[in-house]
C-alpha cells in the first residue's frame, strides 16, 4: 500500500470522528438529522476508497447502502417522524454541551491510546481504522448517554454502528458475511425502531423517555 | 457416514424456519398452536438424534461438538415443552382479548423464529454467523415483549431494544478484533472466523488484542446474559411480555449468550500469553449473585421476582465457569441445566396464575394452595428447586459449585454463600404469603398444561436424586474440554 492510498483512507477515517463531534452538539432534531447524513456519507467514502484500494469488489455494496440507505432513506424518514410528532422544535440539554464534547474528547483520547498499543502486529490501514472506529462507536455510546429523545438516541445507535462499519472494512479481506450482517441489522434495527417510534406516539404522544421512565412496574 | 448428522443438523434449523413461514399465513388457533407443538416436537427429535448419529466434519458455517450438542438438546427440549404450555396460555390471552388473532399468527412465527436463532447460534462454527443470529433472536424477543402493547410492554421493549443493540453492537466489536488478532496469523479470509481453526492457532495470535477483544465480548454478550450491572433490561421483559416467552428468555436465551461467551473463554484459555478469562467472569458473577439476591427483597410483581431469581442464577452459572477446572466447569453446566428447567417450570405455573388472578402483584395472590392444589404445589415445588433446597437438582450443582469454590478459592466462598442464602430466605419468604393463608383473588378452576410443569420438576427432582452414569460421562468430559 503506497502512502497516498493510507492518508486518503486516513482522512476518511479521521473525518467521520470528526463529524460523530458534529453530532455532539447539535441540539436541533433537524440539524442533528442532516449531520448524521453527513456521517453516513462520509462512511460511504470511506468504505469506497477501503474497496478500491483493496480490490475488493463487494464493499462497494457496503457503500451503496451507507450511501442510499443511511444517507437517504434513514434521515428522511426519521425527518417525517420527527414532523408528524411535532417534535421539531425541541432543544434537548440533559448534558451541557461543553462537557459532553470533554467527554468526547477524553473517549477518543483513550481508544487511541488504547487501540494503537494493542494492535502493533496489525497492518497499519487497519491499526488506524479500529482506532478510529473505537472513536466512532465511543461518541456514539456518549450520544446515547446524553440524549433523552427517542429519535436522538436512535441516531445515535446508528451512528455508533457506522464505526462498526469503519471497523469491519479496515480489516483486510475479512469475509462478506459481516458486512452483509450489519447491513441487515441495520435495516431490521430500523424497522423495529420504527415501529416503535410509532407506538409510542401512538400510545403516549411524547417519544421523551423522561415520561416512560415513570412507569416502572414494581411500584405499588 | 457424514450425511446422515448433517441431515439432523439441516433438520434442527430447517424445521424451525419453515414452520415459521407457514404459521405466519395460517389462521386459526387451534391449528397453529398444534402445528407449532408439532414443529417443536420435531426439532426436538432431530437434535437428540444428534447424539446418536456420526458426526459430520465441521463446515465452513455449522458445526457439531460435544459441548453444543447439550446447548441444543436443552435448548430443543424447552423449546418444545414451552411451546405446548404456550398453547393452553394462549388460548386463555385469545379468550380475554389481550391477543386477537392476528398478533396470534405474528405470535407463532416469531415463536418459531427464535428457536431458528438460538438453534443456528448454538450450532455455528463462524463467529460472524453466531453474532448474526444472536442479534436475530435478540429482535425477535424485542418484538414478543412488545406484543401486548400497552404502556408497560413498550417501554420494556425499549429498554431492552437499546441495551441489547448497545450490547450486541459491542459483541460485534470485539469479533472484529478477534478477527484481527487472526488476520496476521492466518492470513485473513475464511478460516479466520471459525472456531476449529481459530482453537488450533490461537496460540500465537497477539494476546493484547485478544485481551481487549474479550473485554468487549464480555461486556457485549453478557448484557444479553443479563449480568449485573448490565441486567436492566431483564426484569421489565420478563415482566411485561408473553409468560412463555419469560420461559424461553430465562431458560434459553440467557443460556445461548451465556454459551457464545464460554467459546470466547476457550478461545482466550488457550492463548497462554492472554489475560486469564475467568477472574474477569467471577467478579460479574459474584456481583450479579449478590446485587440480585438482595433485589429480591423489594419486588412486588411475581414475574418481576423470577426474573431477578434468573439474574442470580445466570451470576451463579458465570461465576463457576469463572473459577474453570473440571469440578467447577461440571457444577456449571449442570447449574445451568437445572436452571433452565426450573426456572421455566416456574414460568409455566406463574403464567397460570397470573391468569386466573388477573393480575401479577404479590399482594393480590394469596392461598394458592386451597384454591388451586396443582399450581399451588407446582409453585412450591418449583420455588424450592430454585432456592437450592435438597434433593432438588439445584441443591445438587449449588452444592459443588460451592464446594469446589472452598476447595480452590475460600475467599470467594463467603460472598458466595452469603448471596445464596440471602437468596434463599427472600423467596421463601414470598412463597410462604403467595401458597398460603386466606385465599385471595378469583378461585376460578384453571385450564392450566400441568404436564410440562411437571414434567420439568421430575426431571429436577430426578437429577437431584440420582443422575445417570452417561449424563455424568458426558458433562465431565465437556467440562474438562472447557478448561
Amino acid at each position: 500500500m503506497n502512502g497516498f492510498d493510507f492518508d486518503v483512507a486516513h482522512l476518511f477515517a479521521g473525518g467521520l470522528v470528526l463529524v460523530s463531534f458534529m453530532m455532539l452538539y447539535q441540539d436541533r432534531l433537524y440539524a442533528l438529522l442532516n449531520i448524521f447524513a453527513l456521517h453516513a456519507i462520509v462512511l460511504a467514502l470511506s468504505v469506497g476508497w477501503q474497496a478500491y484500494i483493496q480490490d475488493a469488489p463487494h464493499l462497494y455494496i457496503t457503500t451503496g447502502i451507507a450511501i442510499i440507505f443511511k444517507g437517504i432513506v434513514i434521515p428522511v424518514a426519521l425527518h417525517r417522524i420527527i414532523q408528524r410528532l411535532g417534535i421539531h422544535r425541541e432543544i434537548e440539554t440533559v448534558v451541557g454541551i461543553g462537557p459532553t464534547m470533554l467527554l468526547g474528547i477524553g473517549l477518543v483520547t483513550m481508544s487511541m491510546v488504547v487501540m494503537l498499543r494493542v494492535t502493533v502486529e496489525a497492518d497499519r490501514l487497519a491499526r488506524e481504522d479500529t482506532a478510529m472506529a473505537l472513536s466512532v462507536f465511543l461518541l456514539g455510546l456518549l450520544m446515547m448517554v446524553t440524549r433523552r429523545n427517542a429519535v436522538s438516541q436512535v441516531i445515535g445507535f446508528l451512528s455508533l454502528e457506522n464505526g462498526l462499519i469503519l471497523a469491519a472494512t479496515g480489516a483486510k479481506g475479512m469475509p462478506l458475511v459481516v458486512e452483509m450482517s450489519v447491513a441487515f441489522s441495520i435495516l431490521v434495527a430500523f424497522i423495529v425502531i420504527g415501529i416503535f417510534l410509532f407506538r409510542i406516539r401512538e400510545r403516549f404522544d411524547t417519544v421523551n423517555l423522561h415520561a416512560l421512565d415513570r412507569f416502572r412496574g414494581d411500584q405499588q | 457416514m457424514s450425511a446422515p448428522a448433517f441431515d439432523a443438523l439441516g433438520a434442527i434449523l430447517l424445521i424451525p424456519i419453515s414452520a415459521a413461514a407457514l404459521l405466519a399465513l395460517l389462521p386459526g388457533y387451534r391449528v397453529t398452536a398444534r402445528l407449532n407443538v408439532l414443529a417443536t416436537s420435531l426439532t426436538l427429535a432431530a437434535s437428540l438424534s444428534l447424539f446418536f448419529l456420526e458426526r459430520p466434519t465441521p463446515g465452513q458455517y455449522l458445526l457439531v461438538d460435544d459441548l453444543n450438542v447439550v446447548f441444543l438438546v436443552l435448548n430443543t427440549f424447552v423449546g418444545f415443552t414451552t411451546s405446548v404450555f404456550s398453547a393452553s396460555y394462549i388460548s386463555h390471552e385469545l379468550e380475554i382479548g389481550r391477543l386477537t388473532p392476528n398478533y396470534l399468527r405474528f405470535y407463532h412465527a416469531m415463536y418459531q423464529i427464535l428457536m431458528f436463532a438460538m438453534n443456528l447460534a448454538l450450532a455455528a462454527n463462524n463467529i460472524g454467523l453466531m453474532w448474526v443470529a444472536i442479534e436475530l433472536a435478540t429482535l425477535t424477543t424485542v418484538l414478543m415483549v412488545g406484543i401486548y402493547r400497552t404502556h408497560e410492554a413498550i417501554e420494556a421493549a425499549w429498554k431492552y431494544f437499546i441495551l441489547g443493540s448497545v450490547g450486541i453492537a459491542m459483541a460485534l466489536f470485539g469479533t472484529i478484533l478477534i478477527y484481527l488478532a487472526a488476520q496476521p496469523v492466518m492470513g485473513g479470509g475464511m478460516d479466520a472466523m471459525l472456531w476449529t481453526m481459530l482453537m488450533q492457532r490461537v496460540a500465537r495470535f497477539d494476546p493484547a488484542l485478544l485481551n481487549i477483544a474479550f473485554v468487549f465480548l464480555l461486556l457485549g454478550y453478557g448484557t444479553k446474559v443479563g449480568l449485573a450491572p448490565l441486567h436492566a433490561w431483564l426484569p421489565d421483559a420478563h415482566a411485561e411480555g408473553p409468560t412463555p416467552i419469560s420461559a424461553v428468555l430465562s431458560g434459553l436465551l440467557l443460556n445461548v449468550a451465556l454459551y457464545a461467551i464460554l467459546r470466547f473463554k476457550m478461545l482466550l484459555a488457550a492463548n497462554e500469553r492472554a489475560i486469564a478469562p475467568g477472574p474477569l467472569m467471577v467478579a460479574m458473577g459474584l456481583g450479579s449473585l449478590l446485587f440480585a439476591a438482595f433485589m429480591l427483597y423489594r419486588r412486588r410483581d411475581i414475574k418481576r421476582m423470577f426474573a431477578y431469581s434468573s439474574i442470580e442464577h445466570m451470576g451463579i452459572i458465570t461465576f463457576a465457569f469463572g473459577m474453570g477446572g473440571a469440578l467447577a466447569n461440571f457444577a456449571g453446566l449442570l447449574h445451568m441445566t437445572m436452571h433452565s428447567l426450573t426456572k421455566s417450570a416456574i414460568f409455566f405455573t406463574v403464567g397460570h396464575i397470573a391468569q386466573v388472578k388477573g393480575t401479577q402483584k404479590m399482594a393480590d395472590i394469596r392461598g394458592l394452595t386451597e384454591t388451586h392444589p396443582l399450581l399451588g404445589w407446582g409453585l412450591i415445588v418449583g420455588v424450592f428447586a430454585i432456592a437450592g433446597m435438597p434433593p432438588l437438582g439445584i441443591f445438587l450443582s449449588e452444592f459443588l459449585v460451592v464446594s469446589s469454590t472452598f476447595a480452590r478459592a475460600p475467599v470467594l466462598a463467603i460472598p458466595l454463600v452469603f448471596g445464596l442464602l440471602v437468596a434463599f430466605g427472600a423467596l421463601l419468604m414470598r412463597v410462604n404469603s403467595l401458597a398460603f393463608g386466606e385465599p385471595q383473588g378469583s378461585t376460578e378452576p384453571v385450564k392450566a398444561s400441568i404436564v410440562p410443569l411437571y414434567a420439568h420438576l421430575a426431571l429436577v427432582l430426578g437429577a437431584g436424586l440420582y443422575l445417570p452414569p452417561p449424563l455424568v460421562a458426558w458433562f465431565q468430559h465437556v467440562a474438562g474440554q472447557l478448561g
